[in-house]
């Protein structure tokens, strides 16, 4: 372009350049806006939330606020042998101060998480501190029990010292700190989090599996059928998709009991005998059965929706080009479905890493996940840090399925019926 | 579909074969549900067929169940119908207004940060429920929420704006921007434009985005789970007690008219989506 070009005006004489800047910033700003009430309302009672959870994961000021003059004093304390009078002095003020708002029981269950032993010891300090004497606490905190004189206790109160903790997330995976403060395993027999966390990729795995050996065939003929047959064939598939999970668990559930239909045909037909009916549910079994029924839909409406737009003539070009209907099949047929595929199995992967309901109702002991465990702890046990921490273990999972589904198919792809 | 006639023999037997295991996989998908269906008559306390109704006794066959239901001494289904039905219209109405709103933005060619926002909006319904249940009740906890139908119906708006987002956006991919720009030019201010023009054109969308939401609010379970107190039973909820204590035939009854309900649903959103279809001009 020729510097003699003069800029193009428009009628008010502002460069039209200029004006059509403004014109698109005035566009961008009414599309947020459109989109800011929902944005916000998310980021607010959803996002920000989750945030929270990652804050109470990680969030060990608890134990930092209830003794603070115990940790100053310990900052000087090698943690080799018993720490100085200085250091019981620290602790015995701040434990008189915990008595009298009466929260020692909360110290003594955060210790225990720590080392177990706290619990009787802090109950004994707190009768016996009454009648202490000024002066020379070590020996008299010593004296109430053998334990207070043992190092190991006061580097276990030590390691509560720092205001946040990675704790949660290593008993997630059955592991610990331990007295050296190095990262260790727990015993074999009580690695309960790790058969739960294998189990659940090893349930979604299979349920992902067979999802897509069922929903193959079936989204196949759905998609070459002629339309008449094929929306009447397609309701076996919407159906279940529309009806409640708890409707079609319970189906499973009267499906799969030992005096249920599924056994009564199996000892019909003599696969099993009438005293030795098999144990169908409340065990993985029941999980597989039931979650693959529920999530199959969610297979088939992906494939359908990709193979719905293959032209049947490119099945006949393969076929005239001299390859039988398999080479066919499996050349020109099959590539062209991938993305389907794709998108199929990530959805019902991740739907069923993360699933709850039907394990919890026909899972039994062996068929439950890490979901199950979640819940666990938010409702009984109520260590909610500790939900929170294998809550976000498995949503970073999900993450990257997430981020691998948006590469692969783009979330913009996602198709509902 | 008929085979050719010039189709070889073995060919032919993978055929049948094929279609056996389609066969078989639509018996797996439907089947179950119909299970449920003879059973919720039963005239007895047992959940398998007793042997009465297997030789089709009329006796075998009762209301009784259904009859508990609705009248059964401090049966809780009344006030659980009533919470849900409440919840969900509610939660619907949220996430439609939303969602549209939302949607309308989102399909616009001047949105900025388009993937990362879309991703946000969507993200409730790809994160696992148990986790959206413990932020959102930590959320609920800390608002004042907690077993309130408000908070309820706050966290079920959540979880069914991500279907009104995807649905409204597919229909407004077809929608042509022109008509709204001849209304403009014809003196149409925008909120006008919205109602008249584009609101009509995009409505089947809308509304089967609508009852994805519905069914969302009206199935969900685990953040209820969460976040209900007594008074906040809903039908899921008394689903989940009923199943995990004692399996009795009421809850057979009670799954009966869900899957009357779900039927309504599902031919309304079919009829919706070839609708939708037809007004796309999309012919397949």
């Amino acid at each position: 372009m020729s510097s003699e070009t003069k800029q193009i005006l428009t009628t008010d004489g502002i460069p039209l350049e200029v004006s059509l800047k403004k014109a698109e910033r005035k566009n961008k700003i009414k599309a947020f806006l459109l989109v800011a009430p929902l944005l916000f309302f998310l980021i607010i009672t959803y996002v920000f939330p989750i945030g929270d959870m990652l804050f109470r994961s990680i969030d060990d000021k608890m134990v930092t606020q209830m003794l603070p003059k115990t940790f100053k004093a310990m900052e000087n304390w090698d943690g080799q042998e018993l720490p100085e009078e200085e250091v019981f002095a620290a602790f015995h003020e701040d434990f008189i101060k915990l008595v009298e708002d009466k929260r020692e029981g909360k110290l003594s269950t955060q210790l225990n998480y720590t080392k177990n032993g706290f619990k009787s010891i802090i109950k004994k300090l707190r009768r016996k501190s009454k009648s202490f004497e000024e002066g020379n606490y070590k020996e008299q905190i010593m004296s109430v029990h053998k334990r207070w004189a043992d190092v190991e206790y006061w580097r276990a109160i030590k390691r509560r010292a720092p205001e946040f903790t990675s704790q949660k997330y290593l008993k997630g995976m059955d592991m610990y700190v331990n007295e050296e403060g190095k990262i260790v395993s727990v015993e074999e027999d009580r690695r309960i989090h790790r058969v739960l966390w294998l189990r659940t990729l090893e349930i979604a795995f299979f349920v992902t599996v067979f999802c897509f050996l069922m929903a193959y065939p079936i989204a196949h003929l759905l998609a070459t059928l002629p339309m008449k047959y094929s929306n009447l064939l397609m309701i076996c598939v919407l159906l279940p998709f529309w009806t409640s999970l708890l409707v079609r668990t319970a189906s499973w559930m009267i499906l799969l009991q030992q005096q249920g239909i599924v056994n009564d045909f199996f000892v019909g037909i003599g696969l099993v005998a009438d005293d030795n009916r098999p144990e169908m549910m409340y065990n993985k079994t029941g999980s597989y059965v039931a979650m693959t029924q529920i999530l199959l839909p969610f297979m088939v409406l992906p494939l359908y929706s990709v193979m719905k737009t293959i032209s049947p003539s490119l099945m006949r070009a393969g076929k005239s080009l001299g390859g039988t209907p398999f080479v066919a099949f499996w050349k020109v047929y099959f590539p062209l479905t991938i993305p389907g595929i794709g998108a199929g199995c990530l959805l019902v992967f991740i739907l069923a890493i993360g699933y709850y309901i039907t394990p919890a109702l026909v899972g039994g002991a062996s068929g439950t996940l890490i979901s199950n465990q979640i819940a666990f702890h938010m409702k009984s046990t109520l260590d909610w840090s500790f939900a929170s921490a294998m809550g976000l273990m498995l949503l970073s999972g999900v993450l990257v399925i997430y981020w691998l589904y948006n590469k692969i198919v783009g979330i913009d792809n996602i198709k509902l019926g | 579909m008929a085979l050719p006639k010039y189709t070889e023999p073995h060919y032919r037997i993978w055929h049948y074969i094929y279609l056996t295991i389609c066969g078989a996989v639509f018996f797996f998908l439907i089947a179950p549900l119909f299970v449920i269906f003879p059973l919720s008559f039963n005239a007895e306390e047992f959940l398998s067929f007793s042997d009465g109704m297997k030789s089709l006794d009329p006796d075998a066959f009762s209301l009784r169940w259904y009859k508990d239901m609705i009248y059964g001494t401090k049966n809780p289904w009344g006030l659980a119908a009533k919470n849900s039905f409440i919840i969900a219209i509610f939660a619907t109405i949220g996430s439609v207004i939303l969602g549209t709103v939302a949607a309308l933005g989102l399909s616009s060619r001047h949105m900025p940060y388009k993937g990362l926002i879309m991703a946000v909006l969507i993200s409730p319904m790809i994160v696992p429920l148990i986790i959206s249940g413990v932020a959102i009740f930590f959320f609920m906890a800390k608002a004042g929420l907690a077993a309130t139908h408000t908070g309820i119906v706050l966290a079920h708006i959540i979880l069914g704006t991500p279907f009104v987002v995807i649905t409204v956006t597919a229909t407004l991919s077809g929608f042509d921007h022109s008509v709204t720009r001849a209304a403009a030019s014809l003196g149409s201010d925008p909120v006008n434009t919205f109602m008249k023009i584009t609101l009509p054109l995009i409505l089947p969308g809308v509304i089967s985005g609508g009852l994805f939401a519905f069914v969302t609010s009206f199935d969900e379970v685990v953040v209820v789970l969460f976040l209900a107190g007594l008074e906040n039973t809903t039908i899921p909820i008394q689903m989940w007690t009923g199943l995990r204590e004692q399996l009795s035939p009421t809850i057979l009854a009670v799954a009966t008219c869900l899957i009357i309900l779900s039927t309504l649903i599902l031919v309304t959103a079919e009829l919706l989506r070839r609708r939708s279809e037809r007004l796309r001009g999309i012919n397949r």
